[in-house]
């Protein structure tokens, strides 16, 4: 069974995000960038499948700019067996790329597609969702624990009330969540190697597919600071305080 | 304009962050109809049928909808979709799970999470764990939509009489099934919709002493959450988690303790009208948005605190 792990560059984690003066956008320019923490869990699990011999190849797919091939470079220094890049804007939307996924899920006929469930800087949650329509696949979404067993695959799903358990039939999506794993750093020997594994690189016009934007962004701004507050002395003075000023107990 | 919007339920009741998802789509005007969907939904749909503005309920009685499985009920919520404008759900783990898979079905974009409505088009939206707000226009002829909860007043759950109407076309798409669920059972207010909560971080040290922060609850009827660290760590479930990729809370009082603040935390409750920061580290970010921060041990204050609150 093949593994396809689409991985996302997004800023990473630890960046202070700045608006543009011309509400555009946030400002990417000499921003560090990084794998989606997300998709970094899918590719520790698509790792471990392989490892658990459920799995023989750990496909590592990123959709964007040129620089996305860095992305599939640290997937494949994680252990990833090969990579595809296909070249697009840096803002394509989540429709366009699940569309773009599905072509290559018909070309690499993959057994289960692990993705993050959300990418950190649009928060959409949609990637996995839309892929498991456009293909008629079942999703099982929110993952905190994945058992394939043959043609079905058991899945604990974080949901709102605690925890769903369902089974579905392979192939699947599953969109991971951050109990799933924890996943490894590549070592500097496997960064090395990385380099030499395959990375193929395609467009969107090679896949048929139209990656045209559906919705405009009127602008983006940043939200209301909120205004500074104070430094109660103890206890005693918290509790006064939210009772005779904040009024809120 | 005609606006359909999916009804949240767990067992056999109407889940409160429907009546913000009806408030968020008044918003946008033209006639609103609830979808029920589910095995022996009668209680939910008489309370849908309740909620004040509401002019249709339509419901779809299936054993295939019983867990709303989002690969049966996707296609039923498409088959819908033709007398629709605007089709939405509260961003729950079952609108987010259903939503997209419907959106592409339809082949639409979706707008996600949203927590402003310029109009019917237009929309807002955090992004990057709300450090910027996008502001959104679909021209597509179906706007899928999730609303943010807590961005939007609840809307009146009585002084509606709307027409309950069943629906058909329910069918097992045979992909998936549900097994079971773990939920956790509490007599406190859900996290979601209380007006005071009070949350522990990695600070708490152990699941044990979470005890502490339920004393203080019971007595100020708040509900407990917990920062990512804490849950990671393994001292409470999942469903604690407040945050980017949790659960986004804005009570009345956010009292954070043992909780340093990181970006996807602050994420998840900064729209909270009074913030209170407890934490050891007077360089904590968490301090930056309080309102009131007292730097002490958690481990005296909190005692403290319960024994002044009486």
């Amino acid at each position: 069974m093949k593994v396809l792990v689409p991985v996302k560059r997004v800023i990473d984690y630890n960046v202070k995000v700045r608006v543009k003066a011309d509400q555009s956008g946030v400002e990417l320019a000499n921003v560090k960038m990084a794998m989606n923490p997300f998709d970094e869990i899918a590719v520790e699990q698509a790792l471990r499948l392989r490892e658990a011999g459920t799995a023989e190849e750990v496909i590592a797919v990123s959709i964007g700019p040129a620089q996305n091939q860095e992305t599939i470079r640290t997937a494949l220094a994680m252990g990833a067996d090969r990579g595809i890049h296909i070249e697009a804007p840096h803002d394509i939307e989540p429709l366009a790329v699940a569309k773009l996924l599905k072509a290559v899920v018909a070309q690499e006929n993959p057994g289960i597609v692990l993705v993050g469930k959300q990418a950190i800087d649009d928060d959409c949650n949609q990637t996995g969702q839309m892929l498991a329509a456009l293909l008629g696949w079942a999703q099982g979404t929110f993952a905190s624990a994945l058992e394939i067993a043959g043609d079905k695959a058991k899945v604990i799903r974080e949901v709102d009330g605690g925890l769903e358990h369902i089974e579905i039939n392979m192939p699947a999506i599953v969109t991971v969540d951050l109990r799933l794993n924890e996943p490894r750093y590549a070592s500097l020997p496997n960064i090395m190697k990385a380099k030499k594994k395959p990375l193929d690189s395609l467009t969107a016009g090679d896949l048929g597919v139209d990656i045209a934007p559906r919705l405009t962004v009127v602008k983006v701004e940043e939200p209301t600071a909120r205004a500074a507050g104070i430094k109660v002395a103890d206890v005693q003075e918290l509790v006064s305080k939210l009772k005779n000023e904040a009024k809120v107990i | 304009m005609s606006i359909l919007i999916l009804c949240d339920h767990e067992n056999g009741q109407l889940s409160p962050v429907t009546l913000n998802a009806v408030s968020a789509a008044s918003q946008i005007g033209g006639e609103m109809h609830l979808l029920v969907a589910g095995d022996q939904t009668g209680n939910v749909a008489k309370a849908a049928a309740s909620i004040a503005g509401i002019a249709k309920v339509l419901v779809a009685d299936d054993k295939a909808l019983e867990n709303g499985l989002a690969e049966n009920l996707a296609p039923l919520m498409q088959s819908l979709s033709v007398s629709y404008s605007h089709m939405m759900a509260a961003a729950t783990t079952t609108g987010k799970n259903v939503m997209p898979r419907l959106a592409a079905l339809l082949d639409v974009m979706q707008i996600s999470d949203i927590i402003k409505i310029e109009d019917a088009n237009t929309f807002q939206r955090p992004i990057y764990a709300g450090n910027a707000l996008s502001t959104v226009s679909s021209s597509e002829a179906i706007k899928v939509i999730t609303v943010r909860g807590t961005a939007f007043e609840a809307a009146a759950a009585e002084g509606g009489n709307a027409a309950i109407e069943p629906v058909a076309g329910a069918s097992d798409a045979g992909l998936s099934a549900y097994v079971k669920s773990e939920l956790s059972s509490s007599e406190r207010p859900e996290l979601t919709s209380a007006s005071i909560v009070i949350s522990g971080g990695r600070g708490m040290q152990d699941g044990a002493n979470f005890a502490m922060l339920e004393q203080i609850a019971d007595k100020l009827g708040a509900a407990v959450g917990a920062s990512r660290a804490a849950v990671d760590a393994g001292f409470v479930p999942n469903d604690y988690q407040v945050g980017q990729t949790g659960k986004v809370v804005a009570p009345d009082l956010y009292v954070a303790v043992g909780i340093s603040g990181a970006i996807q935390h602050l994420a998840g409750m900064k729209d909270s009208k009074v913030i209170v920061a407890i934490n050891k580290d007077d360089e904590a970010p968490i301090f930056q948005v309080a309102d009131y921060g007292l730097v002490a041990d958690l481990f005296d204050a909190v005692p403290a605190l319960e024994k002044e609150l009486g």
